[in-house]
């Protein structure tokens, strides 16, 4: 079983302060969704009101068509793994926990939660709080891929990870994933390390939606054009420029879209060297502060 | 293993292709699943999925029902003669091209290329 995720107009206030600017989203179900966005764009937040623990303060959320928040008929098919790591009461022991959760979820799988355990080397009798960072946060994967609840979300559950406990995360989160298919929502910043795991990528800015696409036309979707300042200038005008670097009498522009062969070709003949640009540097780009008028005109890939 | 600026479903397309190639895969013979290549190289079900459709509407692999995707008969002949193709203009043009800007007389490029012929370490599939 899987869930899709609707959001229309979705915004969420702290006090004066609007921290989601009005979010529609359009999610099929059984997807991993990669979510990026810089600290502070509004990725935690828009977490917290997925799993109906916050109130949309305008707007409406819906996970496979119902209202999640005072729902618990959606939330029980819900799991969030917040930042922090804290699934449970910071003083008690981890069996307990898991106990817990067997109890509030009906799609618990304890056999795999027991597996889990064994492959994270995680001890039972110890209390959460007497966990390392590492260790609680790889508890959150126990919880969240034992929970099998049909929209499971980590939210940067890699945090405190050594490099081998990370890899053995993105192991376990695919292997369930094709034996129980079901919709993951992944916020990271290792996007290099996370992102040939997504289908889809969710970029959040400054609490609106900078662009979803597919992960692998992301790959295409950037190119660095590189030659004499004039030249450069001249091919690059009209296009959706993210940012320039300057090397003496070089310019390198990196173009956001994709060239058609004659532009390739034009380029060539100008002398221009064209080359990929990364998605984390897309992401660094389409983020940074002075694109921040540019966003508009980058959600048309949505559709 | 993938880098990270080209699609990754073309750069799995192009790996098989090139185990085609050199006989690392041979025809008839069946490949991976697209789950057993997700989870091997740690990528997106539907990216590996996608790479494989792909290779099946050029003809390289084909679907048998239930059992799983296997090498084209004609694939590996194919594939080279699509190489040789574009092997003048993929490969000798740049290169002559460098020799130019470098000033290398085409002489001295003959040569050469006839000595790397000549020369038994250099086997095939390199």
């Amino acid at each position: 079983m899987t869930l899709s995720i609707q959001t229309t107009d979705l915004r969420i206030r702290y006090g004066d302060t609007e921290a989601l600017h009005g979010l529609d989203l359009d999610l099929p179900g059984g997807k991993i969704y990669g979510l990026l966005g810089r600290n502070g764009a509004g990725k935690s937040t828009l977490l917290s009101a997925l799993a109906g623990f916050r109130k949309p303060s305008a707007g409406t959320v819906l996970v496979g068509g119902q209202p999640v928040f005072e729902n618990v008929t959606a939330t029980t098919k819900i799991c969030l793994i917040r930042e922090d790591g804290w699934v449970g009461d910071p003083t008690d022991n981890i069996g307990d926990i898991l106990e817990m959760a067997k109890y509030l979820r009906p799609s618990w799988d304890d056999t795999y939660a027991n597996e889990l355990l064994d492959r994270f080397a995680l001890p039972r009798k110890k209390a959460l709080n007497a966990l390392s960072r590492g260790q609680r946060s790889a508890f959150g994967v126990v919880v969240g891929l034992a929970s099998r609840a049909p929209l499971t979300m980590f939210d940067e559950a890699h945090l405190g990870m050594d490099a081998p406990t990370r890899q053995l995360f993105l192991d376990e989160l695919l292997r369930d994933y094709l034996a129980n298919p079901r919709t993951f929502v992944i916020s990271t910043h290792l996007i290099e390390e996370q992102s040939p795991l997504f289908e889809d990528v969710l970029i959040i800015d400054r609490g609106r939606v900078l662009l979803h696409e597919e992960l692998d036309e992301l790959r295409t979707r950037g190119v660095s054009v590189t030659g004499p300042a004039e030249v450069v200038e001249d091919f690059v005008a009209g296009l959706t420029v993210l940012g320039r670097q300057r090397l003496g009498p070089t310019v390198q522009a990196m173009v956001y879209g994709t060239l058609d062969d004659d532009q390739r070709r034009r380029a060539r003949g100008r002398g221009l060297e064209l080359g990929p640009v990364g998605v984390q540097d897309l992401f660094i780009h389409l983020t940074s502060a002075e694109n921040a008028t540019n966003a508009p005109n980058l959600t048309g890939a949505d559709a | 293993m993938f880098d990270d600026h080209s699609p990754i479903y073309r750069q799995i397309a192009e790996q098989i292709k090139a185990d085609v190639l050199r006989g690392v895969l041979v025809a008839e013979e069946q490949v991976m699943s697209t789950n057993q290549y997700a989870a091997h190289y740690r990528i997106n079900p539907a990216t590996a999925a996608k790479a494989f459709q792909h290779l099946v509407d050029e003809g390289v692999i084909y679907k048998r029902r239930g059992v799983g995707m296997f090498v084209s008969a004609d694939a590996p002949t194919r594939l080279r003669d699509e190489k040789r193709e574009r092997f003048f203009t993929d490969v000798l043009e740049p290169l002559v091209a460098q020799a130019r800007t470098l000033g290398i007389p085409a002489a001295d490029v003959v040569t050469h290329i006839q000595q790397l012929f000549e020369n038994d370490d250099l086997g095939e599939g390199r």
